[in-house]
């Protein structure tokens, strides 16, 4: 490849893949079964020069390749408040991976229902929340890809063998013994979420074990909201469940050489600090789907809307979901239902990337950790952590309703 | 640029052999970062300037200097914006770390590939790099134009070397 025999483009791409199992240390590639790219985010000319220049060098995508989050909504343009200069390279950004092949998915969850990989598999994945995931709840193998070099391995198919790669760096360094919690702090999303931003910060640069967790307990939201804000907040790329997840499983782990007890009180810690508005300030918002709204919270969101009346006018409820996903909930009539509700609805990007919100919307309610982790700091908005039906019986009465007994 | 012209006199204090991430060279005042930078939402694309208010460095330019931090933390956006900021000119001119940092490196390599940089990445030892930092005159946190330069080479076949030089400029030079 690198000799320019596969073109030019998939020489430059494979210049950058050999380049960077050098930065590692890495002896061999491997090859790889798919590819989730999120340079498709517009950060700037730079950004957009490399894929017009790959595009330019009549490079293809090897492998199967999905796209994460970009910045503008292409099925509902009137919803992003992008000014044109960042509006039109965002949107030639997208074009330009679409001309390399890869698929206009634009999602942060593509393990949701379009690319499911499996126990061992190697992959090469971008987007913390993706990678997390990947790794952890299927077994997959990926290291923390990023900008650049996710389009590099999706077009010559190949990966430095290094990182989280390697088996004998997937073996868990840290237990952490959560039976202190409650069936009810592990019952919902924001807990889980609340949860990752513990082990996030205690578990560093070791891969970590969570024991003591009733698997009845455990489903793949609650899992993808630990991960994103696990990764978010502390960097968390793989983490087992004694019992659950399938190298745990495979493995027998129920004990790591290092051990901590978590308790209640270090969840709900995060939770208050995840929470930077006043209690009596006005509730504004809600926001729900990040990382992307799955079918199953659409089923969620609609049980409990079912026995509430309408969201209040002055609280706009925003879900953002993929339009896979949106496709299958308005099929299922759960999307029409939270719409009916005064729900408004955001594909392909997400509402913490990118000017949605309007100026007036600054306090915002949401149940995802990393929605709270990084929009004060995106879009200088307040935020109120809580759980899903927080949300939803605050979207109702226009202000903070909190259900304590959820954080027991 | 070695900024070694007839208008100033250079002496080299102290040469460290390092590791190549990328090649290149480059050289300029030392910027030491006491905490490592997410660049992204941590540095301006378009002006290099530290802007995480969290950071203790906030408000120091990248521009131009050789930048020393053991790694960058947080987003893999941030190559994105250091390759921005090399497109933009205002990003550092050779990079010295102590971690194999492929977020950095990436950010680096992208823009070698399409600009032709040669800003270098060089990796130290963890010690290599603390007498380096205990060596610059004007202490760690400050950059010191004009006194203090390090001079950056990263071969291709892995060697690398790091130089402390001071220099004094004989006239008129700002």
């Amino acid at each position: 490849m690198l000799d320019g025999r596969r073109g030019p483009g998939t020489a430059m791409a494979m210049r950058m893949v050999v380049a960077l199992a050098k930065v590692l240390d890495a002896d061999t590639l491997i090859p790889v079964h798919n590819a989730h790219i999120d340079s498709c985010l517009y950060h700037g000319q730079a950004g957009l020069d490399f894929a017009q220049k790959l595009v330019d060098l009549g490079a293809r995508v090897a492998v199967p390749t999905t796209l994460n989050v970009s910045s503008l909504d292409l099925m509902h343009p009137g919803l992003i408040r992008l000014p044109p200069e960042e509006a039109v390279p965002a949107r030639a950004l997208m074009d330009a991976y679409r001309a390399l092949g890869a698929r206009a998915t634009w999602t942060c969850a593509p393990y949701q229902t379009l690319e499911r990989p499996t126990l061992g598999e190697d992959i090469a994945w971008a987007e913390s929340n993706a990678i997390v995931f990947a790794n952890s709840v299927q077994g997959a193998r990926t290291e923390r890809y990023g900008d650049f070099i996710d389009i590099c391995a999706a077009i010559t198919g190949r990966v430095p063998h290094a990182g989280l790669h390697l088996s004998e760096l997937r073996v868990p360094k840290l237990e952490l013994d959560c039976s202190e919690l409650s069936p009810q702090l592990l019952g919902h999303e924001a807990g889980w979420a609340a949860l990752g931003g513990v082990i996030g910060r205690i578990a560093g640069s070791r891969i970590p074990l969570l024991t003591g967790i009733d698997p009845a307990l455990i489903d793949e939201d609650k899992l993808k909201a630990f991960g994103a804000t696990a990764a978010s907040s502390g960097g968390l790329a793989l983490f087992h469940v004694a019992g659950f997840t399938p190298e745990a499983r495979a493995a027998g782990w129920n004990s790591a050489p290092e051990r901590e007890i978590i308790t209640a009180a270090m969840v709900r810690g995060i939770r208050d600090e995840l929470t930077t508005a006043g209690p009596s300030d006005a509730l504004d918002t809600v926001a729900l789907g990040t990382p992307h709204f799955s079918l199953s919270e659409f089923g969620k969101l609609a049980a409990l809307v079912g026995v509430q009346p309408s969201f209040a006018k002055s609280c706009t409820v925003w879900i953002s979901t993929s339009r896979e996903v949106l496709g299958q909930a308005q099929e299922a009539g759960l999307a029409q239902l939270a719409q009916a509700r005064g729900a408004r609805i955001v594909v392909d990007t997400c509402t913490y990337v990118t000017p949605i919100l309007g100026p007036e919307e600054r306090s915002v309610m949401t149940p995802s950790g990393k929605w709270a982790w990084y929009a004060p700091m995106n879009l200088g908005v307040e935020v109120i952590f809580g759980t899903l039906e927080e949300c939803v019986a605050s979207a109702v009465a226009g202000k903070v309703v909190r259900h304590d007994w959820q954080w027991e | 640029m070695t900024g070694n012209g007839s208008d100033s006199v250079t002496v080299n204090v102290l040469e460290i052999e390092g590791v190549t991430l990328c090649p290149g060279e480059g050289s300029g005042p030392p910027l030491f970062l006491a905490q490592p930078l997410s660049f992204w939402g941590g540095a301006d694309r378009s002006t290099g300037m530290i802007i995480d208010t969290h950071h203790p460095q906030h408000g120091a330019l990248l521009g131009g200097t050789v930048l020393m931090m053991d790694a960058s933390r947080g987003s893999s956006s941030s190559s994105s914006v250091l390759a921005e900021q090399l497109r933009a000119g205002v990003g550092p001119a050779a990079i010295v770390l102590t971690a194999r940092d492929a977020i950095v490196a990436l950010g680096v390599l992208a823009a070698t590939e399409l600009y032709g940089n040669t800003t270098p990445v060089v990796l130290l030892s963890a010690m290599d790099a603390a007498i380096l930092r205990n060596s610059l005159p004007h202490g760690p946190a400050v950059p010191s134009p004009g006194l203090a330069r390090v001079a950056v080479t990263a071969h291709a076949d892995g060697s690398a070397v790091v130089v402390l030089q001071l220099q004094t400029p004989r006239q008129g030079q700002s």
